[in-house]
Formats: C-alpha cells, sequence, structure tokens
C-alpha cells in the first residue's frame, strides 16, 4: 500500500473515531450530567430524561458505538484493501 | 432442603465446573499460556473479558453503592462502560496488531526503551497487586456467610481452585472458565432481578420496572421512592446532591482507568485478527452492560424493599420491632455487616436521617437512627432474602458472587505473572531464557501471585477500599496515556513518554497520598480530605483523568526539546495502524 492510501486510511479512521467520541461524551457527560437541567423537562417514568441517560441510555449508546465502528472499519478496510 | 446444602451444591457445582475446564484447557506453550495461542472466538472472549472486568466490586459492590447514592453514583455505571468505547476505538485492535503478550512489552518496544518497560512494569504491579486484594476478600465475604466456613478456610480453598486452572492453563484455562463463570454471574445477577422487578412493578424486565409504575403505590417507582426517602429526611434519589465537576471528572477517570487496566487489555491479545478486536470489545461491552444496565434497577428497588420491611405499615405507621427482624437481618448481623442499636429503648427499629430528622422524630422522641449500620455489600447478596426469593436462588448468588471475584482475580493473577516472567526474566534479566524456561517461569510467578494474593486476602490492609480507587488513578494516569501516545502520536518519542508517565505517576499518587495520608496510614494526611481543602475542588478519587492530562502535556513538552523518534519507531507505529499482516506479528 502507498503512503499516500495509508494516509487517506488514517485520516478516514480519525474522523470516524472523532464522531465517535462525540457522541461518546454527549450522552454520558453531555446528557447524563452536564446538561441534564437543559432536558430536565423531559419526563421519563418518575424522573427525567438526564436520569434515564446516566443509569440506561448512555451504555446502550456505548454499544450501537462500539458496533458501528466495527462496521464502519471492516468496510473501510476492504475498500483500502488493509484487511486480513 | 436445608439453605447450607443448597449453597454447598451451587458453589462446589460450579467449582467442579472450573476445576474441569482447567484439565480440559491446559497450557503446552507460552504462547498458549499467554495469549491462549491467540485462536479465541470474539464472541467467547467478549464473555471472558467481561468476567475478568466483572469484579466483586461490580457484583456485590456496585448496586449497593447506587442505591445508596441515587443519581451520584450513575458514575460507576458510565465510567466502566465508557470505558470499553475508549478500549475499541482507540487502543485494542492497535495492540493486537502490535501482536504481543503484555502491556509493558508495547510500551518497551514502542519507546525503544528498558526504562519505559520498567516503569510499566512497576505501574502494572502496583496497580494488578492491590486490586487483587478486593478480589480475595470479597470472596472472602462470600465464603463466610454462605458456607459458614471461616474466611480464612474460605480464601484457601478459592486460592487452590484459582491455581488448577490458571498455573496449569495460564490464559487458556482463565479464558474458558471465564466464560463458564460469566454464564454463573450473569444468571446469578438477574434471577433474582426479574423477580424483584416482577413483585415491585410486574414487569420482568429490571431495566423496565425500574421506570414503571409501583403496584403498590400505583404512581412510578421512583417517585415513590423519592417521596419515602424524603418523609425519612433523607435526600431524594433521582436529584444531583454532589458537585458536577467532580462526577464529570470521576466518570472520566474510571473510564480511561478502565481501558488502561493491563488485566483487561491482555483480553484483546487472544483472538486471531485485528477486527476480531473491535468485535470482542462490541461484545465484552454486550455482556457487562447486561449487569450494569440491571444493577441499578436492583439499586432502587431493594433501596425501596428494605424501607418497606422496616416500615410494614406504611412509611407513617409503627417502625418494626426488634423481635419481628426477618431471617436475613438476623444471618447478616452474625457477619458484623449489618447492626441494630435500639437507642431509645421502645423495642422498634426507627430508621431515618438524623443529620436531618423529620418532624415524626422529634414529635416522637427518637433518638437516632437505630439501623446503625448496614454495610453496601449486603443489597446485593442479602437481595434474593430480602425479597423472599427460594432458596435456590440464595444459592445462586452465592456461586455468583465467588464467580465475580474468582474470574477478576485469576485475570489480574495473569497480568502480574506475565509481567514478571515475560517483561522482567525474558526481556530484562535474562533474555536467553528457552521458551521451556520461560513457562516455567510464568507458572512459578503464578503461585506466587496467588500465594501473594492469600496472605494480601487474610492480612488485608485497612485500606482495601482506597486502594482500589488508587489503581484505577494509576491506570488512568500512568499506562493509559502512554499507549494512546504510542499509537495515535508517530513523533512521541522515549523520553517523552517515560517523562510523562512518571509526571502523571507521580502527581496521581502524591495527591491522593495528601489527603489520604501516605501509604494510606491514618493520621499521615498533609491535608484533611474534605472538599474546602481540594485543590480546585478536585477529589482525589478524581485525580486521575488529571493526572492523565499531565501526562500528556509533559510528554508532549519534553519530547520537543529531546531527540527525534527513529525511523523504524515511525514504520513501527505505522504497521501498527493497519489491520494488515497481523498474522505475522505472533511470531516474534
Amino acid at each position: 500500500m502507498s503512503d499516500k492510501s495509508t494516509d487517506a486510511y488514517w485520516k478516514a479512521n480519525i474522523r470516524i473515531i472523532t464522531i465517535c467520541m462525540v457522541i461518546w461524551a454527549l450522552v454520558s457527560f453531555g446528557f447524563g450530567i452536564v446538561l441534564r437541567p437543559l432536558i430536565a423537562g423531559i419526563p421519563v417514568g418518575g424522573t427525567d430524561l438526564g436520569f434515564w441517560f446516566a443509569q440506561q441510555g448512555s451504555m446502550l449508546t456505548f454499544i450501537a458505538l462500539v458496533f458501528y465502528y466495527r462496521w464502519y472499519m471492516n468496510k473501510l478496510d476492504a475498500e483500502f484493501g488493509v484487511e486480513e | 432442603m436445608d439453605q447450607f446444602v443448597i449453597n454447598l451444591i451451587f458453589v462446589g457445582g460450579s467449582f467442579a465446573l472450573y476445576i474441569g475446564i482447567a484439565i480440559w484447557a491446559r497450557a503446552g506453550s507460552t504462547a498458549d499460556f499467554y495469549a491462549a495461542s491467540r485462536g479465541v472466538n470474539p464472541v467467547v472472549n467478549g464473555a471472558a473479558t467481561a468476567a475478568d472486568w466483572m469484579s466483586a466490586a461490580s457484583f456485590i459492590s456496585m448496586a449497593g453503592l447506587i442505591a445508596a447514592v441515587g443519581y451520584g453514583n450513575s458514575t460507576f455505571l458510565m465510567g466502566w462502560t465508557g470505558g470499553y468505547v475508549i478500549l475499541a476505538l482507540l487502543l485494542a485492535p492497535y495492540l493486537r496488531k502490535f501482536g504481543r503478550f503484555t502491556v509493558p512489552d508495547f510500551i518497551g518496544d514502542r519507546f525503544y526503551s528498558q526504562t519505559a518497560r520498567l516503569v510499566a512494569v512497576i505501574s502494572l504491579l502496583v496497580m494488578s497487586i492491590t486490586y487483587v486484594i478486593g478480589q480475595m476478600t470479597g470472596a472472602a465475604v462470600a465464603f463466610s456467610r454462605f458456607l459458614e466456613v471461616d474466611s480464612t478456610t474460605g480464601l484457601f480453598i478459592a486460592s487452590a481452585v484459582v491455581f488448577c486452572y490458571a498455573v496449569l492453563g495460564g490464559m487458556k484455562g482463565i479464558t474458558y472458565t471465564q466464560l463458564a463463570q460469566y454464564c454463573v454471574l450473569i444468571v446469578a445477577y438477574t434471577i433474582p432481578a426479574v423477580f424483584i422487578s416482577l413483585q415491585l412493578t410486574g414487569n420482568p424486565l429490571p431495566q423496565l420496572g425500574l421506570f414503571s409504575t409501583h403496584t403498590e403505590s400505583g404512581q412510578p417507582l421512583l417517585q415513590t421512592l423519592n417521596e419515602v426517602l424524603i418523609e425519612l429526611g433523607f435526600n431524594d434519589y433521582t436529584g444531583n446532591h454532589g458537585s458536577t465537576f467532580n462526577m464529570v471528572l470521576f466518570t472520566l477517570s474510571l473510564m480511561i482507568g478502565t481501558a488502561g487496566l493491563p488485566h483487561v487489555i491482555i483480553r484483546f491479545f487472544t483472538v486471531p485478527k485485528v477486527a476480531d478486536a473491535r468485535t470482542s470489545a462490541g461484545w465484552a461491552l454486550v455482556f457487562i452492560a447486561l449487569l450494569y444496565t440491571v444493577a441499578p434497577a436492583v439499586g432502587a428497588m431493594a433501596r425501596l424493599n428494605i424501607i418497606t420491611t422496616l416500615y410494614p405499615e406504611g412509611i407513617q405507621g409503627e417502625p418494626l420491632a426488634f423481635d419481628n427482624k426477618p431471617d436475613w437481618m438476623l444471618n447478616w448481623e452474625r457477619t458484623g455487616l449489618l447492626r441494630f442499636e435500639d437507642k431509645n429503648g421502645d423495642g422498634l427499629i426507627q430508621y431515618y436521617n438524623e443529620a436531618n430528622p423529620p418532624q415524626r422524630a422529634i414529635d416522637e422522641g427518637w433518638e437516632g437512627n437505630e439501623m446503625v449500620l448496614f454495610n453496601n455489600d449486603i443489597l446485593v447478596l442479602a437481595n434474593p432474602e430480602i425479597a423472599n426469593l427460594p432458596s435456590w436462588v440464595i444459592g445462586l448468588i452465592a456461586a455468583g458472587g465467588l464467580a465475580a471475584a474468582l474470574s477478576t482475580a485469576a485475570g489480574l493473577l495473569l497480568a502480574i505473572s506475565s509481567a514478571v516472567s515475560h517483561d522482567l526474566i525474558k526481556s530484562i534479566i535474562n533474555p536467553g531464557i528457552s521458551e521451556k524456561g520461560e513457562l516455567l517461569a510464568a507458572r512459578i510467578s503464578m503461585a506466587f501471585a496467588i500465594a501473594l494474593a492469600t496472605y494480601l486476602g487474610l492480612n488485608p490492609p485497612g485500606f482495601a477500599a482506597q486502594v482500589v480507587a488508587l489503581a484505577f488513578g494509576l491506570a488512568a494516569a500512568s499506562l493509559f496515556p502512554a499507549i494512546m501516545m504510542g499509537i495515535f502520536s508517530k513523533k512521541m518519542n522515549s523520553t517523552g513518554a517515560i517523562t510523562g508517565m512518571i509526571v502523571g505517576l507521580g502527581s496521581t499518587v502524591l495527591y491522593i497520598f495528601t489527603y489520604l495520608g501516605w501509604f494510606f496510614i491514618p493520621g499521615t494526611n498533609m491535608l484533611p480530605n474534605t472538599p474546602d481543602n481540594w485543590l480546585f475542588g478536585i477529589s482525589p478519587l478524581s485525580f486521575g483523568a488529571v493526572g492523565a492530562a499531565l501526562n500528556f502535556i509533559a510528554a508532549f513538552i519534553v519530547m520537543k526539546i529531546s531527540a527525534p523518534v527513529p525511523v523504524e519507531i515511525e514504520e513501527l507505529v505505522e504497521s501498527i495502524r493497519v489491520p494488515k499482516g497481523a498474522g505475522d506479528a505472533v511470531a516474534h
């Protein structure tokens, strides 16, 4: 593989990592903690959406993120011909 | 059938299973011993990782911690699962591609320095040994309560079982016993939770039950819990009563600490391909979340159940009489983890927050909270008894608690022994050692590590709980930044990385010791451990994230003013960034 396509592969990887990590931070530190007062108006079973994100939603989102990243990277590996 | 016999059948049966697996999965080579010959199916590895990771703290303590504080302790849920996103995206695939056996192996080779390797070995040994103490004491608690043996005997039995499969099978034996232990622990955790959720809300899924209507009061469960707690003078369950800043920092510390724990990282060395490391991290998270999404429901429901038990006629009615205490209270009082005291001598148990007594306490002349001790660790273990579940469920919980403690202990012991035999003996002291000699060295260091863990379990330093926090802080501040920079910065050199690790490690240890005492010896702290004294209000337990930041900063400054990395190291980094050729890296 040429240096040029190595660079392109790595850039694409960094891009998808950044997107995933932004979502990772948003659902946990964001909705679960810091932004909880902002979404406090949305009721969920006796409490509010922020509480749900802190005790359920963030973890479910984490799972989705890891599997999405896996799917995306396997596709990217094949595109650049670097899969095993 | 007698409860003791039932417990014995469940625990004995699970132990027989682990020993059977140990005999089946013996290790024949160092590749077997360190990495199960990299032939582990990614889903199996996911389950093994989940058992490896979920310790006595997750199984026994976590729901109790959440129950005690409510929303504020959601940090454990987000922190201990969020770390897997970091592992899956930033570390695991590249470390698998690198294709060595241990974490110090990577740090030593990537930073082309025996000093870097040694610093990594020291961090690893300190964090893993402190962590293993918690597992051994957790196993001892479960033994003494459920099998009525004293904890010394219990510990020896536990050590003997771990010895069988860890020394014989190494990573290979550990992987397949961890798979079995995961099945035992998740069934043990979920079954009582499903029963309790059904009892309280009619919903069989605890994750949904937590947000459902409480059958008895006809309003949402969490609302009922909030009302009852406020009535007794406690903080409401769902509100935020702590510092938001520390909550963020503590969660972040737990996340990057998780990602930097060597015994978790080495599990990803066991799968055949880089793509499998990604898959495996996803499954690990699924298996972990199965327990972690149930835990907050267990916490909230058990807390409500306990209050209902103590106030059988409703929160305004007469409290439970000392003479009517249910069996589970009597059982747990014997362990010393639960204690009542009739302060006003009226024969009734008044449970309330004496720091903020409700009007009723003043009117009726209550003289203090009479449930004087409720150890958080009881909650999960006593859960089936509190909810009056059948006795086989109690036997299951006993086996589950032990599975959680032993599976993590085994993973830690492997990390310790491989650091000694591979990184110290093979890489630093005697590079000429034969494959057979190294395997023998690995087995001997494993046996020593088990002996040490047993000794520390028998004589636990009084600070075991705080030391676990130290383990996370160290992982976050020393190993995680070094590994990450090793992958994501081609220019990071050895001087930078070593300085970074020492600064991260040093600042975290210093900060923790300043408030918790030197080596946790009470009275030797230089500042009182209260929020007014904390630097910028940062709690010592949350400092790992700050230590990690200092590590990064120091490393980049020193990198700028020291010799650049050799060309072959830049090429090494290039090669770990692409999955192709992971098979080749195995044979080195």
